[in-house]
């Protein structure tokens, strides 16, 4: 198992309760309050963002890179993912937000949308030549953290092919080098990033040795200085988008599903729901389908944890700046390039796990089934862990104590209790007799 | 004596919606226990699709599911109507589900079938009229 495992979500201790709001919503069951404070199980966490998500207190916090963080190189390239379009109100020219980046202080732009086209030419291209059904979309980082550790039998139909940012990227600092001569590494290929999984794909690729993606910065950080830039740029906008209908859809739920141009596909959103897919797509129930799409977040993209607009309202908009654009600006050839194929199979992180071989596991879930049944079965969280079930497999474990649940602790009180009334009760023999005859 | 896990689950005859239910605990136990991934996957989909009989024939069942360190025994008991003739039932592609069944995409007659396809053994006990038992077994 690998052993440092990065992730793009952090705390902040001082907003931390310690209540339980997190522990019952992740997927991974990932989460534990210790010592007042939630605590990520770090190989189990995904990235998906629904603790950063349902945080009340707002202690959750994805981690990107400050927009400062481009100064340091010597040439800047911005890579818009399609679900930053859907940010604008009355937004109707993809240009707009274009030249706006390039007054924000990037020297160039390259669409992610643009990298999109190619990755469902590809896809098709993969498509025919490989049998295989159904294809498992691979682009939400999130997803495939998911299927990695808890859906061993899906990994061989994970789509072995680069997500659009990380072909944008290859692409963007070729064409940065080919225009400025510089050396590659003082071009700075910068993500406007909906997404915090992807600052942690970026940092720990699956699927790839290095990410070519420099810095990771968040929609909803530029977003308020975008806003003047764009008016500005209105009046002017220019010419410089190369984005289709295929690739701007990419950025919502069944975007890239519809860009394989079958009817046969599925396309699941919303962290439970794709886990609901997995769990039906491993049971074999879907056979007559071509393809599944999976968005960890609701809507697609545009429900990322680092965007500003509600998913719904930005899946809206990118329909109807999807209306006047070609279907695809971008086109491939039959061979899909090498820049477009993972370099590396992804391998099952089996997490979950109770014990390293079969035997001693079965020993250990007798043990851990015993446990649970002295459980009250409330799943109400106050030892930590998300479920009854949760802390007697943390107890088996050897990562938290029976006496953690707060209501096996009170029955032992009472029992300590009904003792010590007893023992009120009882006098030493030199006492007793004199005390019965007062009664 | 080495340690046996034991699973159980009823099956409610009436709600599709919660047919699957069996399977995902099983696979989620499994997966705890470090189980190798392609018995996983042989479990789930013949476990799925006898549960998907016992809601579809029999008004539901039992389930009732032993793990150790050998194999994967599945036990499924049914008060169903019994199966009449059982060479005729294991052809793929015969079904006696009805239409409204088959409206909802099941009933394809490959329920026994796959169950068989898909473990190291299976047994049937039927009678009509009383119900059916089916054992299946998965080594590891």
């Amino acid at each position: 198992m690998s052993s440092s495992f990065f992730h793009s979500v952090t705390l902040e201790r001082d907003k931390c309760k310690g209540c339980i709001n997190c522990i019952k919503r992740c997927p991974t069951e990932a989460i534990r309050v210790r010592n007042g404070k939630a605590q990520i199980l770090t190989e189990r966490c995904i990235d998906c963002g629904e603790c950063i998500r349902v945080c009340p207190h707002h202690a959750k916090q994805p981690i990107y890179d400050p927009l400062s963080s481009i100064d340091s190189f010597k040439y800047k390239v911005a890579l818009p993912a399609p679900a930053l379009f859907g940010q604008f109100h009355n937004l109707d020219d993809l240009n707009i937000v274009l030249k706006a980046l390039l007054s924000l202080g990037f020297d160039d732009v390259f669409e992610v949308s643009k990298a999109a086209e190619l990755v469902s030419d590809a896809t098709r291209s993969f498509m025919q030549k490989n049998p295989r059904r159904p294809v498992i979309s691979s682009a939400c980082p999130a997803v495939v953290r998911l299927i990695r550790v808890r859906f061993p039998n899906l990994l061989e139909y994970l789509l072995p092919l680069n997500a659009p940012i990380e072909v944008a990227a290859r692409m963007a600092r070729a064409e940065a080098v080919k225009k400025t001569g510089l050396p590659p590494d003082q071009i700075g290929i910068v993500f406007i990033s909906p997404c915090a999984a992807k600052v942690t794909a970026v940092k720990m690729p699956l699927g790839n040795e290095k990410s070519e993606v420099d810095c990771v910065i968040a929609i909803k950080e530029i977003y308020p200085r975008l806003l003047p830039l764009m008016k500005l740029a209105a009046n002017d906008p220019g010419e410089m988008t190369e984005t289709g209908r295929i690739g701007l859809s990419w950025g919502g739920s069944g975007g890239e599903a519809s860009g394989t141009l079958t009817e046969q596909y599925l396309a699941a959103d919303g962290i439970e729901n794709v886990i609901k897919v997995l769990e039906d797509l491993e049971d074999e129930k879907f056979p007559e389908l071509e393809f599944i799409e999976l968005n960890a977040c609701t809507g697609g993209c545009v429900g990322g944890v680092l965007t500003v607009e509600n998913p719904y309202v930005a899946k809206t908009r990118l329909k109807n700046l999807r209306k006047y654009l070609p279907v695809a600006r971008n086109h491939l050839g039959e061979e899909i390039p090498e820049e477009f194929q993972w370099d590396q199979e992804i391998q099952y992180e089996p997490v979950l796990k109770i014990a390293d071989g079969v035997s001693e596991a079965i020993t250990k879930m007798a043990i851990l089934d015993n446990i649970d049944k002295t459980l009250p079965g409330l799943d109400c969280g106050s030892c930590g862990a998300p479920s009854c079930r949760a802390l007697a497999e943390d107890v088996v474990r050897g990562v938290a104590q029976v006496d953690d649940c707060i209501f096996r602790l009170r029955e032992q009180m009472h029992a300590l209790v009904k003792g010590l009334s007893q023992l009120e009760g009882s006098f030493p023999a030199p006492f007793r007799a004199e005390q019965e005859e007062e009664e | 004596m080495s340690d046996v896990i034991a699973l159980h689950f009823d099956v409610d005859g009436e709600d599709f919606t919660r047919a699957g239910e069996a399977s995902y605990g099983v696979k989620r136990t499994l997966k705890q226990l470090g189980i190798n991934p392609e018995a996983v996957r042989k479990v789930a989909i013949a476990l799925f699709e006898g549960e998907i009989n016992m809601v579809i024939h029999a008004d539901g069942g039992v389930i009732d599911i032993e793990i150790d360190n050998n194999q994967i025994k599945m036990i499924l008991k049914d008060k169903g109507p019994g199966i009449p003739d059982i060479e005729k039932a294991m052809q793929e592609g015969f079904s006696t589900a009805s239409d409204d069944v088959r409206s909802l995409g099941f009933g394809a007659g490959m329920g026994l079938p796959n169950m068989k396809k898909y473990t190291d053994s299976m047994e049937i006990q039927t009678e009509l009229g009383v119900g059916t038992t089916v054992t299946m077994v998965v080594n590891l």
